[in-house]
C-alpha cells in the first residue's frame, strides 16, 4: 500500500505536497479516481484572467498599430540600420506580453497548489494533445484561455465534446490557418488590407491534417491524403469573428458547399453541422480509441506502453462513446501503472511544479523567473514546439543540458530555501519508505542542509515518477 | 586526393591499424586528418519551402505553377541571387550567396527522404532514425555514425545545441547537449556528490557525464553568456557550436535544431515567419563559419528539412506539405559552388500526386557521402548500420574535398 500512494502523488499527480502522501495513503487508487470523475475545481488564480473574447476585441486595434511599425521597418532599412527592426511578432509580443506573464503565473500558482493533481495531469495531457502554441503571433494572446475555455470543462466529459470545442476555439482556428481556409471563388467584403496580407482564394488543409492525424485516428489511422482535402472543404467556413461579439464563426459564405465523402462515408451539406458529424464520427472511430489510448498510456505508464494497458483502455473508450471518467478508471485499473519503476522522467514543467509543491515558500517566485527557468530547462509554458505537442518520452528530456538545467535549479532553490528545511523530512513526504537508499545516505552525509535539499531536488527520485 | 578510408586499406585495414599503436604513429597525417573533420547538422523542421529557398526560376514553369510566391529572376526587384543561370538563392540568403560564390557552398534541389506521405512527425522521425519507414528505429543515424566511427576517428563525440537532443543523435555512442543558461553554476562539492548518487541511475550518470564536458569546453567562452529563448536562439547556438567543435579537443560532430519552417499562411513579404527564418538560416551559418575560425576549412554543414511544400501556393499565400525539396551544404571541406540537381521541372505531369516537387535524389545519398568524408566511414558500416537496406542508395561523389 505505501508504494501504492507513492506512485499516486508521483507518477499519477504532480509530486507531494506537504501531507499529500499522507492523505493519498489510505485509498490510493480512490484518491485518484475521485479527482478523475468529479468537475475541476475553482481556480481562484483563474478568475482574473481574460476570456478570449477579450483578447479577441484587441486584435484589430492591434493591427492598426502595426502600421507605424511597418514604416519604420522601412525606414530603417532603407537607412542601412544594423540594428535589426521590431517584427511583427515581437511587436506582438510586446502588446500582449502582461496578458501571457498573468496566464503563466496562474497555471503555475493554481497547479502548486491544486487538491486536484491527476486532475491538472489530464487537463496538461489533454492540452498537449490538442496543442496550441504561442510560437505562433495570432495565438499568443489565446493559449491561455484555450486551455481553460476548450480543455478544462471537457475533461471529465466525453472526447467527442472535447474534441468539438478543440476544433472551434479561436486558438486553434488561428493555430491551424483555418481562417484562411475558403471555398474556391470566395470574395472578401473589403479588399485585403495590403499586399502583406493578401486575402485567401482557396483551402488551407492544414486544420484537417492534424484533427485525422494528432487529435483523431492518428498517424496510421487509415485515412488518404483525398481525405485531407475533403475534410478540409468541410471545414471551410470555420473561422473566427473579430468583430462585435468574437469567438467562433461559421460564415457560410466561405464553406464549400456540397456533399462530401471521407472514410466511406457520405455527408450532406449541412453547414457547420456537416463539419460536426465529421468530428463526432472521428471521435467514434476505433483508431481514436487506440490513438487515444495508446497516448494515455505513453504519458502515464511507460515510454513503450503495455500492450495490455492500451487494449484495456482503448476497450473502455470506445464502450462508454469516449467518457473520459471512464476511460481513466482504465488507465487506473492496469496492474501496469502500478509497478516499478517509476521510470518515466518528469517533464520540466512537472518538475518545477513539483518543487512549488515541495517548497511552499518558493511559489512567491516571480511568473517571469519561473519562466526563464522553464525556458532554459526547453519547455516553455504555452510554447510547444509544433502541433504535436511537447514530446512524453523519457529519452526527449533526459539530454545533458536538460539536467544541467535541473541542477543548476536545484542549487538555486537550495540556496534561497537556506537551513529552514529538512530535506530528509521533505524526502519522507514524497517518497516515505519507499526512498532509495543511496538517495537517504546522500542527503545525510550532505554538508548541510541546503546541500541535502539540492541534492533531493536533483535525485533520481524527485526527477522521475 | 584518396579518403581516409582508402588510406587506410592502403596501409592494411583499420583493425590492423587500431592494433598496433606503432603503425598508428606510421601515419600521422592520416590521423591528424580524419580527426580534424567537423560535421554539423542543421534540421529545419516544419518543411521548408524548396522553390522559396532556391527558386528555380529558370524553369519555364515557375513563375505561372508559383503565382504570388514566384520569387523573380536575378536582377529583378527583389529578385533571386543567381546560382547557376537557372536556379537562385532566396534574396534573404546573401550571406550563404557569398559561400557560393568562394565555392564553399552546394545547392541540392529535388531532395527527399524516402519517405513520400505528408505528415511532419513522420517524415522528421524517418529522416532522423536513417531507416526507411518512420519509427523504424529508436536512435539515429548520426548517432550510429558515431558509434560505428569511434575506433577510426579519434575525436568523434557528438554534441546537440540545445536543451533536448534530437533523435538523429540519440542512441548508443555518447553525446552531449548545451545551451545557454541564465542561472550561475553548481559548485563543485555538489557536483561531486551528483556523480556518486546517480551511480545507480545509468541514464542520469550518462547525461550528467555528458554535460559536465560540455560545460567544460565552453566555460569563459562568448556563448556561454546571454539568454536563450526566442528566435534569435539559433544564432546563438551556431555561435556555441563554432566555438565547441573549434575546439582542438573538442567534439567533431554537432546538431541544430530550428523549427518553424511550417508556413502554411502568408509566405511573401519583409515580415512573413519565411522570410524571418531565412535570414536566421543565413546569420546562423556565416557566424557559425566565424565561430570555426580555421576549422571552418574541415567543416561540413548539412542543412536538411523533413520535406519540401506544394508548388502552387495554398488559398492563403502559403504552401501545404509537399515532397521534394532543397537542401544546402556548406563548408571548407565542401566542393561548392554549384547546384546538384536532376531536374524533374514543374509541368503538370511532372509533379509528384500532380501537386509537390518530384524527388529525383534521395538525402540519403548526401548523408552517407558526408559520413564517409568527414568521419571516416566505411561503406559497409553505412550500409549495415548508419542506414539500413540502403545499398541501393549510392553515396553522392566529389561532394567533399
Amino acid at each position: 500500500m505505501a508504494l501504492d500512494s507513492v506512485i499516486a502523488v508521483n507518477r499519477f499527480g504532480l509530486g507531494a505536497g506537504p501531507g499529500e502522501l499522507a492523505a493519498a495513503a489510505a485509498d490510493p487508487r480512490g484518491w485518484l479516481a475521485k479527482q478523475a470523475g468529479e468537475p475541476a475545481p475553482a481556480y481562484l488564480e483563474f478568475s482574473k484572467l481574460a476570456h478570449s473574447s477579450e483578447a479577441l476585441k484587441e486584435y484589430p486595434r492591434w493591427i492598426a498599430s502595426l502600421r507605424p511599425v511597418r514604416a519604420g521597418m522601412q525606414d530603417s532599412s532603407s537607412q542601412g540600420s544594423r540594428q535589426a527592426p521590431r517584427t511583427v511578432e515581437e511587436t506582438f509580443r510586446g502588446h500582449f506580453g502582461p496578458i501571457m506573464r498573468e496566464e503563466i503565473g496562474a497555471r503555475l500558482a493554481a497547479a502548486a497548489a491544486t487538491p486536484a493533481p491527476f486532475q491538472e495531469r489530464l487537463v496538461w495531457f489533454w492540452a498537449n494533445h490538442f496543442t496550441v502554441s504561442a510560437e505562433k503571433p495570432l495565438v499568443f494572446a489565446l493559449v491561455g484561455s484555450f486551455e481553460r475555455e476548450a480543455i478544462r470543462p471537457q475533461v471529465t466529459g466525453r472526447f467527442a465534446d472535447l474534441l468539438l470545442a478543440a476544433a472551434r476555439h479561436p486558438a486553434m482556428i488561428f493555430y491551424l490557418d483555418n481562417h484562411r481556409s475558403v471555398r474556391q471563388g470566395w470574395q472578401p467584403l473589403r479588399p485585403a488590407r495590403s499586399a502583406a496580407f493578401p486575402s485567401p482564394t482557396g483551402l488551407n488543409e492544414n486544420l484537417a491534417r492534424e484533427i485525422l492525424e494528432l487529435h483523431t485516428l492518428g498517424v496510421n489511422g487509415g485515412y488518404t491524403q483525398a481525405d485531407v482535402t475533403e475534410f478540409a472543404r468541410v471545414l471551410t467556413g470555420w473561422t473566427v469573428r473579430a468583430q462585435g461579439s468574437p469567438g467562433f464563426l461559421f460564415d457560410p459564405a466561405r464553406h464549400e458547399p456540397g456533399t462530401r465523402t471521407l472514410l466511406g462515408r457520405t455527408y450532406a451539406q449541412d453547414g457547420v453541422a456537416q463539419g460536426e458529424a465529421v468530428l463526432r464520427d472521428l471521435a467514434a472511430h476505433p483508431a481514436t480509441a487506440l490513438h487515444v489510448a495508446t497516448k494515455l498510456a505513453r504519458h502515464f505508464i511507460a515510454d513503450e506502453p503495455p500492450p495490455q494497458a492500451v487494449a484495456r483502455i482503448a476497450r473502455a473508450f470506445s464502450d462508454t462513446d469516449g467518457d473520459l471518467p471512464s476511460v481513466y478508471a482504465a488507465l487506473l485499473d492496469c496492474p501496469e501503472a502500478w509497478e516499478r519503476p517509476l521510470a518515466k522522467l518528469k517533464t520540466p514543467i512537472e518538475y518545477v511544479v513539483s518543487c512549488l509543491r515541495a517548497l511552499p515558500a518558493l511559489r512567491t517566485a516571480q511568473p517571469q523567473a519561473l519562466f526563464f527557468t522553464l525556458r532554459g530547462m526547453g519547455q516553455r509554458p504555452f510554447f510547444a514546439p509544433s502541433p504535436q505537442g511537447w514530446p512524453d518520452t523519457t529519452q526527449a528530456w533526459a539530454g545533458a543540458d536538460a539536467l544541467w538545467k535541473r541542477i543548476e535549479w536545484s542549487g538555486i532553490v537550495a540556496a534561497r530555501a537556506g537551513s529552514g528545511v529538512d530535506p530528509l523530512h521533505l524526502a519522507s513526504e514524497s517518497y516515505g519508505d519507499a526512498l532509495g537508499a543511496a538517495t537517504r545516505r546522500a542527503i545525510e552525509r550532505a554538508e548541510s542542509r541546503q546541500q541535502g535539499l539540492a541534492l533531493w531536488l536533483a535525485s533520481p527520485e524527485f526527477q522521475r515518477r | 586526393m584518396a579518403t581516409r578510408r582508402e588510406m587506410l586499406q592502403l596501409i592494411g585495414g583499420t583493425a590492423a591499424l587500431t592494433g598496433l599503436p606503432g603503425l598508428a604513429l606510421a601515419a600521422p597525417s592520416v590521423e591528424l586528418r580524419g580527426g580534424e573533420r567537423r560535421l554539423v547538422f542543421v534540421f529545419l523542421r516544419g518543411g521548408m519551402d524548396g522553390l522559396s529557398a532556391v527558386p528555380a526560376y529558370g524553369d519555364p514553369q515557375f513563375a505561372a505553377r508559383r503565382g504570388d510566391l514566384a520569387v523573380g529572376a536575378p536582377g529583378t526587384l527583389g529578385g533571386a541571387l543567381d546560382l547557376d543561370g537557372s536556379f537562385g538563392l532566396s534574396p534573404y540568403l546573401a550571406e550563404m550567396h557569398k559561400l557560393y560564390a568562394a565555392r564553399e557552398l552546394a545547392v541540392l534541389h529535388a531532395v527527399a527522404s524516402p519517405y513520400r506521405e505528408r505528415s511532419h512527425f513522420d517524415a522528421q522521425n524517418l529522416l532522423e532514425n536513417g531507416t526507411a519507414k518512420p519509427f523504424g528505429r529508436e536512435s539515429g543515424w548520426l548517432n550510429a555514425a558515431l558509434a560505428a566511427g569511434a575506433h577510426a576517428v579519434s575525436q568523434s563525440r557528438g554534441l546537440a545545441l540545445g536543451q533536448s537532443i534530437p533523435l538523429v543523435l540519440r542512441g548508443s555512442a555518447h553525446v552531449s547537449s548545451w545551451s545557454p543558461s541564465a542561472l550561475p553554476a553548481p559548485d563543485a562539492d555538489l557536483l561531486e556528490r551528483l556523480a556518486e548518487l546517480y551511480r545507480g541511475d545509468a541514464l542520469l550518470a550518462r547525461s550528467f557525464a555528458a554535460a559536465r564536458e560540455a560545460q567544460g569546453m565552453l566555460e569563459g567562452r562568448d556563448a556561454a553568456r546571454g539568454m536563450g529563448g526566442g528566435p534569435q536562439a539559433v544564432v546563438a547556438l551556431a555561435k556555441a557550436a563554432g566555438e565547441i567543435l573549434g575546439k582542438h579537443d573538442g567534439p567533431r560532430v554537432a546538431s541544430i535544431d530550428f523549427g518553424g519552417w511550417d508556413t502554411h499562411i502568408n509566405q511573401l513579404g519583409e515580415y512573413s515567419a519565411l522570410t524571418r527564418n531565412l535570414r536566421l538560416l543565413d546569420r546562423s551559418v556565416a557566424t557559425l563559419k566565424d565561430a570555426l575560425g580555421t576549422a571552418w576549412r574541415q567543416t561540413a554543414v548539412l542543412v536538411v528539412t523533413e520535406f519540401g511544400r506544394t508548388v502552387a501556393p495554398n488559398g492563403s499565400s502559403g504552401t501545404d506539405h509537399g515532397t521534394a525539396g532543397a537542401a544546402f551544404v556548406a563548408g571548407g571541406a565542401v566542393r561548392g559552388g554549384r547546384v546538384i540537381a536532376d531536374w524533374p521541372g514543374l509541368g503538370a505531369s511532372a509533379l509528384y500526386e500532380g501537386r509537390d516537387l518530384r524527388p529525383t535524389l534521395d538525402l540519403r545519398s548526401l548523408f552517407k557521402a558526408a559520413l564517409a568524408a568527414q568521419l571516416g566511414l566505411s561503406e559497409a558500416a553505412l550500409e549495415s548500420h548508419v542506414f539500413p537496406d540502403s545499398r541501393a542508395v549510392r553515396p553522392l561523389e566529389g561532394l567533399f574535398a
